[in-house]
């Protein structure tokens, strides 16, 4: 806590450093005008790390043009000493001094590095206000879909697409997860990007401190509707929050259950706002165990099994002990596409040149062609 | 039907519907290089080229020849990496709010995909490679390399990967995966068409040859320096050219594993990186990555031996702390193994392992730092000449200078998190990139360039490549820096956001500086090559240089020295010149030389026929060219006597050419 | 101060006897053959970390316990120790330049080699069709591309010695040749190193697990 005051007593003078000096004024950084505390200590640890930095780069840079200008050939009262190769003070100097730097550096890095663990729970909701103990952070699931995300509430019984609200000074945990693909849960106002990876259930905690309205991304490219990837992040007062969720409760969107998600899980790009009114219970565990679709064992069952089966506990550490817990489901029959070399000679397609939009449906041409059932926005459920 | 199944026999799943027929803006760039291609293909059966193009160069063993061949290579390959880029600033520039731009994601995705693997892969690499094959053995005064046939064979097979990623724009498509091919994503699930594939193949390939050239370097360098030239008074360029390919064998390993299995998973059905049935994605990304953090120190390293030499010769100083700069240079040999996992912090590998890969990678700046005292007190009390070289010098200190600033600002992770896969990562490697590799192979152009043709490029039209490149760099980089502290991601078509437009269309502007910086280069060459009479290095010795290189003529005999040189000091050249070494006229003696050989030519050939039998499934091409490569590898090895020998009066009569020809200026 | 010792003796600029590069060749191949093994190693170790973290991938198939006959195994490892010791026998006679038992003892190891490869696809034909190929799970997959990677190695090891039986035949025991049979000697020992690596980690631990 201490290291983190400290930082923040620099950052209005890096600030106006940085701002003034380097950057256009006006435009709208928000990786610098954060709006949950993660970002904001995030953010002074930029500021600090580069003011760190700029007390050896500044002096370099400028020695260069200086060194550069006096020791041309064209400047008659240089001193030229071709001898001059050597010096030992000065080379321990310049040793030591990118040295210091660094040393300074790696204490913060070690302790922030800590601090702003994603998988921490809060300590404070902001600079100077600790949080209660015993708080309980509101819980959210996300799920990376190609290509939207799918934000869970368990505790209120809702879900929606690409709109995630969020009581402001509430500390909000989220579980996050993916389909298939290896995206990033990236709302910069809020904290730092997250993988969500298939199979695996990542955590951020964060808070969001200002109310009001920003937008949020998956930072890793995810394939063709990566652009379209984007989700909307409001800040709502706690009583607002609570009547949205009342709203999306009670405002006849439809229940989300295994079929819906299916339907929702296929590859789609501009999706709008959904509003689910209901959510089952397991579904985000399934989704983790990637077992949503009947008849597919989960991976947790599987790996259960497994280590009945053939001994080797993945926890135990050790050579060969094998991978983290959440890998090793079953494919339901006929899930896995045929290798090239087992295609039968009459089968094996064609891969077209698409390039250009032929027509509207291009996208068809791509790998959504061979599954049952083009991509579609469930437009049935869209927002009212 | 059994038509169908006839033809995917013969074809595999090559169809007319491959080629671009219908594509307006792949159909006219195909006319346009198919038409250069026939006119060159006209040009030089017309003049009777093709048996001196046979002969001279693509069989040659020359290391000398390869080295300039892989330039050549690098720089074709430079038009087309930058055109992609060109391609990305315009539709990023365009592409806001109602306006979607001219390239749908299924165009653009593979457009970054390609701009990435080639500038890596067929740009940096082979310019690196080609600068180290080309100025290393006469640095340490060899007359070629420990492995000269392999040699060849590294370069060629570089060629057939970059002739498949080139194949890969007219005939089907290419991966759009981004430029590591992360899984899954790479996997067949998600990418089934011949994409990925083409990918696989032109690295597999290139890269078997990156790693035989890293060997034969290490080699050579370790086993055939000079009598005299002990490690200590190796030129600094030899030093990180021997730490960047002991990195290189170290590390391509990893990235043919990977690849290797990925390929497995898309032939074969196994399930390494799958996300079912136990598949390890992650694994991929660890793998690709034990290679790729490396890989740039594998670039950039003898990047800093450029610069190094440049400025030792320029300011008429040996360098500064030439020893620190050594263990500096082992140093980050080192450290680059152990910063991967900083690629992906982002994963949640809990903060102790995150600490010590960020700590680790800030550890790297360290001797980076000490290496840019190390120039910064070489120009101290120098007396510095600012010719071409000397500028790209200065401009790579103030570039690079800033790139490293936010490198060791990535490097923190918490830092990292916000910053991850945003455009301000992107500006910086391209930063580091730019500023660091590309302005050092410039600049080892344009200093090596007499001694490789015996004239010095136009410095006119030099001057202009010169700040065309910083000018554009710094136009189009800086504002990527801003928009990604606003939070923008990378690869991305289209912005919702019109108010970043402004900061896009002045990225592009910084393009088009570019493009002209890339003018002035090639007018640099075609003006040098015109003037080349005013122009020409009849002394061997342009730059008042100080290393071995220069004690020979421009360009030098094919057994580089009459005599091997003994070696008294750091700087051997400018130790003969102080203490007054005079040329020997006579005493010659006969000199073995390896012969040429086309063996690498076929292998690299058939290997490419394999790779495309390959990606379009057409399985008994693929075995045919498997077969063909092995029989042609055995028969290369029933020819034992492919060396010959350059007779003494033979000698005489170049040696005493040259010193006629300096003796006329 | 060097400059004045060079007025009294004259300094030595060129190496002065008749020095040719291409004769100590066998010093740059056994290093840049050793180098090439170091990279092959790593490759290696690659598909080692690779099989270490999907070794308990089972993904509800079967286990190394149910599918690994250590009889075999235990066959294949002496034919490959056995091959080593055999070409280990045929390096004194090329040393020596007797060619005519030095080709017999690279034909011993080679049968010996050819047996293991049959023990091998023998091995691999079994367990494709007991429903424990390669698509089965991670850890097969990881099973077979380690020891495959190891067995091609091996084929291709036995295609080099074919090639050096018909070269020894051709030439005798001329430099270039003993040169070749000295790197197939490191390859082949290399080979089996790994393959104690292979046996150890991959068969025994898997079915002690």
């Amino acid at each position: 806590m201490r290291e983190s005051d400290h930082i923040a007593a620099l950052r209005s003078r890096a600030f106006l450093v940085l701002v003034g000096a380097l950057f256009l004024s006006g435009c709208d950084m928000v990786v610098l005008k954060p709006a949950g505390d993660i970002a904001l200590q995030q953010r002074n640890l930029i500021l600090f790390a580069t003011a760190v930095m700029l007390l050896i780069i500044v002096p370099v840079l400028v020695l260069t043009v200086v060194f550069a200008w006096r020791y041309r050939r064209g400047n008659p009262n240089k001193n030229y000493d071709p001898e001059f190769d050597h010096s030992t003070t000065l080379e321990l100097v310049i040793w030591a001094c990118p040295l210091l730097i660094i040393i300074a550096l790696s204490a913060v890095t070690w302790t922030h590095t800590h601090l702003l663990d994603p998988f921490r729970p809060l300590e404070r909701l902001g600079p100077g206000r600790p949080l209660a103990k015993g708080t309980k952070p509101l819980e959210v699931q996300v799920v990376a879909l190609e290509w939207k995300w799918l934000f869970i509430y368990p505790e209120q019984g809702i879900a929606t697409v690409n709109d995630l609200a969020l009581p402001v000074d509430v500390p909000v945990r989220f579980s996050i997860t993916s389909t298939d693909q290896f995206a990033t849960f990236y709302a910069p106002t809020l904290a730092g990007m997250i993988y969500a990876m298939p199979g695996m259930d990542s955590k951020l905690n964060a808070v969001l401190n200002k109310p009001g309205q920003t937008w949020g991304y998956s930072g890793n490219y995810t394939g063709e509707g990566h652009s379209t990837m984007r989700f909307r992040l409001t800040g709502l007062r706690l009583a607002d929050f609570d009547r949205w969720a009342r709203e999306v409760k009670q405002g006849g969107g439809l229940p989300l259950e295994a079929s819906r998600y299916l339907a929702l899980e296929k590859p789609s790009e501009k999706v709008p706002f959904i509003r689910f009114s209901s959510v089952s219970p397991t579904l985000f565990d399934r989704i983790v165990n990637r077992c949503v679709e009947a008849g597919r064992p989960c991976m947790n069952q599987t790996m259960n099994h497994d280590m009945r089966h053939g001994g080797g506990s993945p926890d135990a550490g050790g050579l060969g002990s094998g991978t983290m817990p959440g890998h090793g489901s079953m494919p339901a029959p006929g899930d896995k596409p045929e290798a090239a070399l087992e295609k039968d000679a009459g089968d094996k397609g064609s891969s077209p040149k698409v390039g250009m939009p032929v027509g509207p449906d291009y996208n068809a041409r791509g790998r959504d062609a061979e599954k049952p059932g083009k991509p579609q926005t469930p437009k049935a459920q869209a927002n009212p | 039907m059994s038509d169908n199944r006839l033809m995917q026999t013969i074809f595999g799943r090559l169809t007319w519907d491959a080629l671009p027929l219908h594509d307006p803006i792949v159909l006219p760039v195909f006319g346009v290089v198919a038409l250069g291609g026939l006119v060159t293909v006209f040009l030089l059966t017309r003049y009777r080229l093709w048996g001196y193009l046979w002969k001279e160069w693509f069989t040659s063993v020359d290391h000398k020849k390869v080295g300039i061949m892989y330039v050549i290579l690098g720089i074709v390959m430079l038009l087309r990496g930058f055109s992609d880029a060109i391609m990305m600033r315009i539709q990023q520039a365009i592409a806001f709010g109602p306006n979607e731009g001219y390239l749908p994601p299924h165009h653009y995705d593979q457009i970054f995909t390609a701009h990435g693997t080639i500038m890596i892969f067929f740009v940096a690499i082979p310019l690196v490679v080609g600068i180290i094959n080309f100025v290393m053995p006469l640095q340490i005064g060899a007359r070629d390399v420990a492995f000269p046939f392999l040699n060849n064979l590294s370069f060629w097979l570089t060629a057939a990967g970059a002739v498949l990623v080139m194949t890969s724009l007219f005939v089907g498509e290419f991966a759009r995966t981004g430029w590591l091919g992360y899984a899954p994503l790479s996997e067949l699930d998600y990418s089934p068409d011949t994409g990925v594939d083409y990918y696989l193949w032109a690295l597999q390939i290139a890269g078997v040859g990156t790693t035989l050239s890293a060997i034969n370097m290490v080699t050579t360098i370790v086993k055939m320096r000079a009598p005299g030239m002990t490690m200590m008074k190796m030129p600094i360029f030899c030093w990180t050219a021997l730490c960047s390919n002991v990195l290189a064998v170290a590390i391509f390993p990893a990235l043919t594993a990977a690849f290797f299995l990925l390929m497995l998973d898309r032939y074969v059905g196994t399930n390494f990186f799958t996300n079912d049935l136990g598949g390890a994605p992650m694994m991929y990304w660890n793998m690709v990555w034990i290679w790729g953090h490396p890989e740039v120190y594998v670039l950039v390293l003898p990047a800093f031996g450029i610069f190094s030499e440049i400025t030792s010769t320029f300011t008429g100083k040996r360098l500064f702390g030439y020893s620190s700069m050594v263990y500096a240079t082992v140093v980050i040999t080192i450290l680059a193994y152990l910063v991967w996992l900083h690629h992906f912090f982002t994963m949640g590998s809990g903060p102790t392992v995150n600490s010590f890969f960020g700590i680790a990678t800030m550890v790297i700046a360290i001797p980076t730092g000490a290496k840019i005292f190390n120039w910064l007190f070489t120009m101290y009390r120098g007396d510095i000449r600012f010719d071409l070289p000397m500028m790209w010098v200065v401009a790579f200190m103030l570039t690079f200078t800033v790139g490293g600033m936010t490198g060791v600002l990535l490097a923190i992770p918490p830092a990292d998190f916000v910053l991850h896969n945003s455009l301000f990562l992107v500006a910086h490697f391209h930063n580091v990139i730019i500023g660091g590799v590309l302005f050092g192979l410039f600049a080892g152009i344009v200093y090596w360039f007499p001694k490789a043709f015996g004239f010095i490029l136009d410095p006119f039209w030099g001057k202009v490549g010169f700040w065309g490149w910083v000018i554009g760099y710094w136009i189009a980089w800086t504002p990527m820096y801003v928009v990604g502290l606003m939070g923008t991601t990378r690869r991305v078509n289209h912005f919702d956001d019109v108010s970043l437009q402004p900061y896009f269309i002045v990225a592009m502007v910084g393009v088009v500086i570019i493009a002209i910086g890339i003018f002035g280069f090639i007018m640099s060459i075609v003006m040098g090559v015109k003037h080349r009479r005013r122009l020409a290095d009849t002394t061997g010795d342009p730059w008042e240089g100080r290393t071995l290189e220069w004690s020979t003529s421009s360009p030098p005999p094919h057994y580089n020295f009459a005599f091997t040189p003994v070696i008294h000091e750091l700087d051997a050249w400018y130790d003969m010149k102080r203490r007054g070494y005079e040329r020997p006229a006579d005493g010659y003696r006969p000199i073995h030389m390896p012969g040429n050989t086309a063996s690498g030519v076929l292998i690299s050939g058939l290997a490419l026929v394999m790779g495309f039998g390959m990606i379009w499934y057409i399985w008994w091409l693929a075995a045919l060219a498997f077969v063909g490569l092995l029989a042609v590898a055995i028969g290369h090895t029933f020819f034992l006597d492919r060396d010959y020998v350059i007779p003494p009066d033979e000698v005489a009569r170049t040696e005493a050419h040259w010193h006629e020809q300096g003796a006329l200026t | 101060m060097s400059g004045a010792t060079s007025d009294e003796t004259p300094i030595v600029w060129h190496v002065s006897e008749d020095e040719d590069h291409g004769a100590g060749h066998s010093g740059p191949t056994a290093l840049g053959f050793w180098i090439y093994l170091m990279s092959d190693a790593l490759i290696f170790a690659s598909l080692f970390a690779m099989y270490g973290v999907v070794s308990t991938s089972y993904a509800g198939g079967p286990v190394p316990s149910e599918i690994f006959d250590l009889k075999l195994v235990a066959i294949n490892t002496a034919l490959l120790l056995a091959s080593s010791i055999t070409f280990g026998e045929a390096m004194p006679h090329m040393e020596a330049g007797r060619v005519g038992p030095m080709r017999a003892w690279l034909v011993a190891t080679g049968l010996l080699g050819a047996a293991f490869l049959g023990v091998e696809l023998y091995e691999f034909h079994h367990l494709i069709n007991e429903g424990a190929g390669p698509q089965r799970s991670a850890f097969l997959s990881a099973f077979f591309a380690l020891v495959g990677t190891h067995g091609a190695h091996v084929f291709f090891g036995l295609i080099w010695m074919v090639v050096l039986l018909v070269q020894t035949m051709q030439h005798g025991l001329i430099e270039p040749m003993k040169r070749r049979v000295m790197c197939l000697s490191m390859f082949w020992h290399f080979l089996d190193i790994i393959w104690i690596g292979v046996f150890t980690f991959v068969y025994l631990l898997g079915v002690l697990r």
